[in-house]
Parts: C-alpha cells; structure tokens; sequence
C-alpha cells in the first residue's frame, strides 16, 4: 500500500505578519514557514497507518525555506521516501499545488493520500479536495481517526456539536485529516540528525504552474477596527443617566 | 524469561547499563548499596514508581522493561540531591536518569508539555517558542543601548551571554535589565549576542535530549567563535553550567562565571555605591546547578550581605541541601504534568518554607542567633523589626515559579521574591 502525504509550509505566526508594498500580498522578508499542523497530524496518520497495516509512505513538498527539515523530521518518523517539488517559486496557491502535484500522484498511483484538512493560508478553497477532484477520487474530509479494511478505509469523520459518523470509503482515496489517532511524536533531534545523513530527498521539477487558476488577491490588509467603545464618565448617578439615555435611543429600553 | 504479558529483553537492559558504564564514573553503578539515600532525599521520592534506587534494583533483575513502561522518570527535576547525597557517589542524575529519559524520549514516549518545548528549542533555539528575532528586544527598555555583538563591537572584555527565560520572560527580564545597569555603572567593556544566542541546552540535556544539547552547543561555540572576549558572564546557572562542565566534554572551552561570582569579585567597588538602605530580611535560595552541583555558595551571600539594611537569613534547607524550584532539567516543563501527579510543587514548600509561621522576629532569632534585636541603621535611628521580608534568587527560572507559587501558598502575600541584581541595582539607585 502507497500512502502520499502532500505538505504545505505555511506562515509560522511566531513573526507578526505584515503586508508588502503591493498590497496583495504577505511581506516575506521575515517570514519564517513552518510546517501546517494538520498535515503534520496526516503525516503521524501515515506513520501509524503503516505501524499497523504495513505501507509505503512517500512525504513531499514545495521547494521552500524549511523543506528539507521537515521531510528529514518525517524520514526520521518513519517516512520512505521523500521528494521536493522543484520549481513553484515562493508563492502559489491550492489550485497550482494540486496542478503540480497531480502528475506526480499519477506516476507513484498510491492508494491513499492524507492531506492536512485545511491551512491558514487556504484562500481558494482546501487542497485535498481540489487534488481529488483532478486525480477522479474519492474525498473525505475532517477526520480524525482511521483503520483499514481490506480495500476500504473506516474513518472517523468529525461533524459540527461533537457528532462523529463513521465511515467507509473504497480505496484509492484522498484524505482530509483533522487529527491522527495519537498527536505527533516527539522527534528526537539525534534522529533527524541521523536522516539527514541516510535519507535522501528526490527533487521533482514541476511541469504545470498555471498561476491562473484560482481568483487573483486585489488587496490584503490587517483587520480594520472601528471605534465602538464610547467610556463613560462622572458620578454614578451622571453614568446611570447617560447610560438610559443611550440605552433609550438604542432602542432597547 | 516470560513474566505474563512481559516479554523481558535481556538485550535491552544489558544494552542500557553498557550505556551507563561508558560515561566518566558510570561505572559506580555496580557499587550501589540500595541504600535507598537518593529516594529519601528526592523531592518527588513518594511520587516515583521507580526512584534511582528501584531502577538500580530492577536493572540488576533485568526487568528494565518495567521501567521503560513507568512514566515516573518524568517526576525527576534533575536537582541533583539524590548524586549529592549517594554515598557511593554514583552519577544518578547527569547520567543514570538523563539516559533513562533519553530512552524515553527516543521511543517517543515523553508528555506533552515536555514535547513542546523541545521541539520548540529544536526550531527556535529557545524552548518558549519565542521569534529568535525578538531575544534581544529587552534592551529597547534601557538608554544607553546594551552593545550588540555583530552590531555595535566584534570584541569586548566580557560576553554576556543571557539565556533563554531572562531574554523572554517578563519577570526574569528584570533582573536582566537590573545586571545591565550594575554592568554599565561598573563601566565593565561587555556585549550580548541579542538575535545570534541559541539556549544553552542544559535543561534539554538533563531532560534526556542529548542530541539537541549537542547541536546547540554547536550553534552556541560557531557564534561565540565568531567574537573576542576574554570570558562569559552569565545570569543563568544552567548556561553558567553547560559551558563550564558540559561544553568542554564537547571540546568547546570558554571561560565563564556566573554574575553573582563576577560581582563578588567587584565587591569593594560595588559596596561604595550601595547607598540605598533596603530594611528587609532576606533569604537566599540556592539554584541548584550554582549550589549543589558547582559549590558556589558564598559569592550570592557576600553580595547580600553588602547590602545596607539586609538581615541575611537562612532557610532549613540551605547551600547543598537547597531544595529546587523545580525548573530545572525540563521540570519547567513538565509543570502541568508534576502537579497532575503530586498536586503540589517543591516551589511551593520552597515558599512555605519562607514564610513564616511565627512572628518574623521569633524566626529571625532562631535562624540567625547572633542578630540582635534592635539595631542602628543607617539614618542613626533604632531599627526593630525588618519591614520587607524577600526571597532573594540568583536564577532565571526561579522568580517565575517563586512568584506563582507565592499566590497559593497562604501567608506568602507580602513576601518579595527578586533577583540579587534587582537587590543591588536597587541599593545602587539604579
């Protein structure tokens, strides 16, 4: 069994974001990536699945600032293979990713593919499903906890008010994770230290980046406060005045 | 051997105790009496399926395995009491119990809380998960401008090289910006690193993470490297322990003293600018890794003792017999996790220690007999009973736990719990 974990790098909110001079997009001169977390729980999912059932599980991702980190931390997981996508540049979205992802998903033919759920930097919609619908498969999203039985998938999907429905999907699927059974494992550095010296990470060039694929970012801004707070001051009969007179012409009293 | 469900791997226990053996005196291992010393001095002892005298004990009847399935590896707080008190002097925690934690954590099995701030170390060089562009934002609160290395000097007499919770931490941050000030009056040539400094690692070591350890020291002598200085400073006694003990098994050697060291060496300058009468009894708690591990005990007390109006007071546990704040060796986090456990911290009996029971004067008798009752003091007025009553530390981690242990333990709410460097910036007028 083939198990494919697509990652994404994502904005580490340890730096405060700011906009760049364009105005349509995130300053990138401080911006540090860091892996986003629900594929970080579907890349434990693959581990665990294969602890169990037995797999392959290939981990790749975009050629970007901290890349060979986290395909390393994975090999060091449990990963067999990993690969970086070559030639995206520094920003694309879903819809390019799933595009650039989509002949090599076909050429490895895997039978599950984990993705994380969703991303803070999803702005055209999530990508497992957009990478399902090009590879003709099967998606489920939200799911936290998974088994396998013979060419099915049980899952565990999470629906709003705390409802799980448990599932069964026939096989090639792709799976949006929400949580894998157990959180991540600690990975030791002298592990990843180690899988730095014996992995080794397969470079893909990308054949199709067509940047047009998904609405085009006209502004980006920091949310906009109003003043809406209004303090009120003197004696406590001078506050209880003010105070039903707003209430009056508000309406509510 | 089948012991029910237990399958016992000779291999693995064998392998384990080779482990042990290898390190300088591992090998006093096979010396231990089962004395039981090192459970009955341990904090968290009563909390411990396993304490060093059990795993001793079970690694002799190769049922490591049972060990390896207790968490209670996690209670430990690597104070080093149980190493201080073995008679046989066995390593027990700097060795036998970090590589038990390293076993731990190299199967993945380590709480939460702990898993965090590792990790966050590994991709931000500091275990809060802080930017590591902001380690040095404390300075923006002081004028004139702390010297940054790289910015303002390549070389300097003294690298202040300041950690990780006194970079971060705002309470901690006080008696950073305090030291700064004692530097600048002192007209000491010093520079920090700011944005370059990494953690020093030794709390991620005795928390079983050698490999991280090993990769910082790495970051830490490639930066340090990159500078001249003639020898760290430090208010941090984990960092003051790594690049003295720890550091050099690497092959990294820099000369360093803690700051309560280096200003006791400036003590007659010092002395003349502590103008400021601070009417306070004090007790000082030794840091474990200052103490207890590197004997350094006097330079905190002398420096203490300068101070006008200080009545300098001993806690029952004092000097090698400190009882820890709890911080060290990954204790900081694992918080959560301990008091799961034990539904107290050894802050807090560190704090209920302090606070007194009785009237302050009854307690000042007995712990200093030679104090006397009314004194002078420096405005030629009789002075009786001291005003303020603080706990005066020496370590970063321990004016966090102080404080907040302070707020549940009844009676400790006029305590003060500050720094030396506080104590002194402030007699100085600083």
């Amino acid at each position: 069994m083939k198990i494919v974990v697509p990652v994404k790098l994502i904005p580490d909110l340890v730096e405060e974001l700011s906009i760049d001079p364009s105005g349509t997009a995130l300053d990138m001169t401080w911006m540090r990536l860091v892996i986003n977390e629900l594929d970080h729980h579907a890349i434990e999912q693959a581990i665990l699945l294969k602890e169990k059932f037995g797999a392959e599980v290939i981990v790749m991702a975009p050629d970007l600032e901290g890349a060979d980190d986290v395909l390393f931390t994975a090999a060091a997981a449990g990963a067999d293979r990993l690969i970086r996508i070559i030639g995206l540049g520094e920003s694309f979205n879903n819809h390019t990713l799933a595009a650039v992802c989509q002949p090599i998903m076909v050429d490895i033919n895997p039978d599950m593919i984990l993705t994380g759920v969703q991303a803070t930097d999803d702005l055209d919609g999530q990508l497992g499903p957009i990478l399902a619908e090009r590879l003709k498969m099967h998606y489920i999203g939200y799911i936290a906890g998974m088994s396998l039985e013979n060419d099915s998938l049980i899952l565990n999907k999470e629906f709003p008010g705390g409802l799980v429905a448990k599932m069964k999907v026939e096989l090639p699927a792709v799976v949006g994770i929400q949580a894998a059974e157990s959180p991540p494992r600690y990975i030791a550095y002298s592990r990843v230290r180690q899988a730095r010296n014996s992995a080794e990470i397969e470079d893909i060039q990308t054949t199709v980046v067509d940047t047009n694929l998904s609405p085009a970012i006209t502004r980006m801004f920091q949310p906009e406060a109003e003043e809406r707070a209004q303090i009120l001051s003197g004696s406590l009969d001078e506050i209880s005045d003010q105070m039903i007179k707003i209430l009056k012409e508000a309406g509510v009293v | 051997m089948d012991y029910g469900n237990v399958q016992v791997s000779e291999s693995v226990n064998q392998a384990f105790m080779n482990s042990i053996f290898a390190y300088p005196n591992g090998s006093r291992m096979r010396t231990c009496i089962q004395c039981g010393t090192c459970a009955g001095v341990c904090p968290y002892g009563p909390w411990m399926e396993f304490t060093p005298r059990k795993i001793i004990h079970a690694l002799r009847m190769n049922e490591f395995e049972e060990v390896l399935k207790s968490e209670s590896v996690w209670m430990c707080i690597s104070c080093f009491a149980c190493a201080n008190a073995c008679p046989q002097e066995i390593p027990l925690t700097d060795v036998l119990m970090a590589r038990l934690k390293e076993e731990m954590l190299l199967a993945g099995n380590i709480p939460q809380e702990l898993q965090d701030a590792l990790e966050n170390t590994q991709r931000y060089g500091n275990p809060m998960g802080e930017s590591p562009r902001k380690r040095g934002e404390w300075i923006k609160a002081l004028s004139p401008a702390v010297p940054l290395l790289g910015r303002d000097h390549q070389s300097v007499d003294v690298l202040w090289y300041v950690g990780d919770y006194a970079s971060y931490h705002p309470a901690a941050i006080l008696a950073t910006i305090a030291f700064a000030k004692i530097l600048r009056v002192l007209g000491v040539d010093f520079g920090i690193l700011g944005s370059l400094e990494n953690s020093d690692g030794d709390s991620q070591r005795l928390a079983g993470e050698k490999g991280l350890f090993e990769m910082l020291a790495d970051k830490n002598a490639q930066i340090f490297s990159k500078f001249q200085f003639n020898e760290i400073v430090t208010t941090d006694p984990h960092a003051f322990n790594a690049f003295k003990n720890e550091y050099p098994k690497l092959g990294i050697n820099f000369p360093v003293r803690h700051y309560t060291q280096f200003l006791a060496d400036h003590l007659a300058e010092i002395t003349l600018m502590l103008k400021k009468e601070i009417d306070a009894a004090v007790a000082f708690h030794d840091p474990c890794y200052l103490g207890r591990v590197n004997q350094i005990y006097e330079p905190p007390r002398q420096l203490l003792r300068a101070i006008p109006g200080v009545e300098l007071v001993e806690m029952s546990h004092n000097r090698s017999n400190s009882l820890c704040c709890g911080g060290g060796g990954g204790g900081m986090w694992l918080d959560g996790y301990t008091w799961e456990i034990a539904e107290t911290r050894s802050s807090e009996w560190r704090i209920q220690e302090v606070v007194p029971a009785k009237p302050i004067e009854d307690i000042l008798t007995v712990l200093s007999p030679t104090r006397k009752v009314s004194k002078k003091n420096g405005n030629g007025k009789t002075a009786n009973i001291p005003s303020r009553r603080i706990l005066a530390v020496a370590c970063p981690y321990e004016k966090p736990r102080f404080e907040d242990a302070k707020k549940v333990v009844p009676g400790a709410g006029n305590l003060e719990v500050m720094d030396i460097a506080e104590l002194l910036a402030d007699s100085m007028g600083l």
